[in-house]
């Protein structure tokens, strides 16, 4: 067990989960600010912006590898992650009552898994 | 240990609801407070709005033109423009914290400028796209 003293008295101990969602929260927000700048940038260069260019930046391959769908999936569940722990501390300030707030956390897991599952359905039927 | 417990602490509450119409806000709280709507928005929006408009978008040329047809309607635009205003802002406050974290910008002065800065970028991006949603360029 990892335990930390500060000072005489106080007694640290934890599961860290803090420093985790700290560190998720920042790293899935570069992820998604990059994957919009690089989506806005090919909007405003490609010659003409219509289906079937549209559809090329989530589609798009290099050799045999899907990179289009790849990296869309990998913002999409960057979205989800960076979501969860946004909204579950909005839940964390406001809802007090355990029972309460056990039932909004499960039912935000089961719009994020929803949507993950319906945008990969229609990402991986390209 | 007994001395801690016998010692009577001053309490400091949250705000109540009622408070929150006289309570001061300074434009960092502003800018922190919209981070939150913005964000709690797009996450309802993310499965109902978001989600199917792409699933339109690319799954075939008469979906696509479907898309379009769904988005010249003004009520949608209205919708539209909401989500816009959304993700301006939460990208726009998102930024402004990871420079908070790198220690830029982290004094007072500083920071109160740049909470008002990002609710302006976001209001004036959300005018430049919206003009463009409702044709005007």
């Amino acid at each position: 067990m990892v335990q930390e003293r500060i000072g005489r008295k106080r007694l640290v101990v934890g599961a860290h989960y803090g420093t985790r969602d700290f560190i998720v929260q920042r790293a899935t927000a570069v992820i998604m600010a990059v994957y919009t700048l690089a989506l806005v940038l090919y909007a405003v260069l490609v010659p003409s912006l219509d289906f079937e260019s549209w559809r090329a930046f989530f589609a798009f391959t290099v050799g045999a590898l899907p990179v289009g769908q790849l990296l869309a999936t990998l913002a999409f569940l960057s979205l989800a992650w960076h979501a969860w722990v946004g909204v579950r501390d909005i839940w964390m300030d406001y809802a007090h009552s355990d029972g309460l707030r056990l039932f909004l956390q499960v039912l935000t897991i089961l719009w994020l898994v929803a949507a993950v599952v319906f945008f990969g359905q229609i990402l991986w039927s390209l | 240990m007994s001395e801690s417990a016998t010692k009577p602490r001053p309490q400091f509450r949250n705000l109540g609801l009622s408070d929150l119409m006289s309570y001061r806000l300074p434009p960092a709280a502003k800018a922190s407070i919209l981070h939150r709507v913005s964000g709690a928005l797009l996450f309802l929006a993310l499965p109902l709005v978001i989600v199917p408009l792409f699933a339109q978008s690319v799954q075939s040329p008469d979906t696509f033109a479907a898309m379009k047809a769904w988005v010249a309607n003004p009520v949608c635009k209205i919708v539209l423009l909401v989500l816009m205003w959304g993700y301006f802002h939460h990208f726009c406050a998102g930024i402004r914290y990871l420079t908070l974290d790198l220690h830029v910008g982290n004094a007072r002065e500083p920071s109160q400028r740049s909470g008002a800065l990002v609710i302006g970028v976001a209001l004036a991006l959300t005018v430049v796209f919206g003009l463009k949603l409702f044709g005007a360029w």
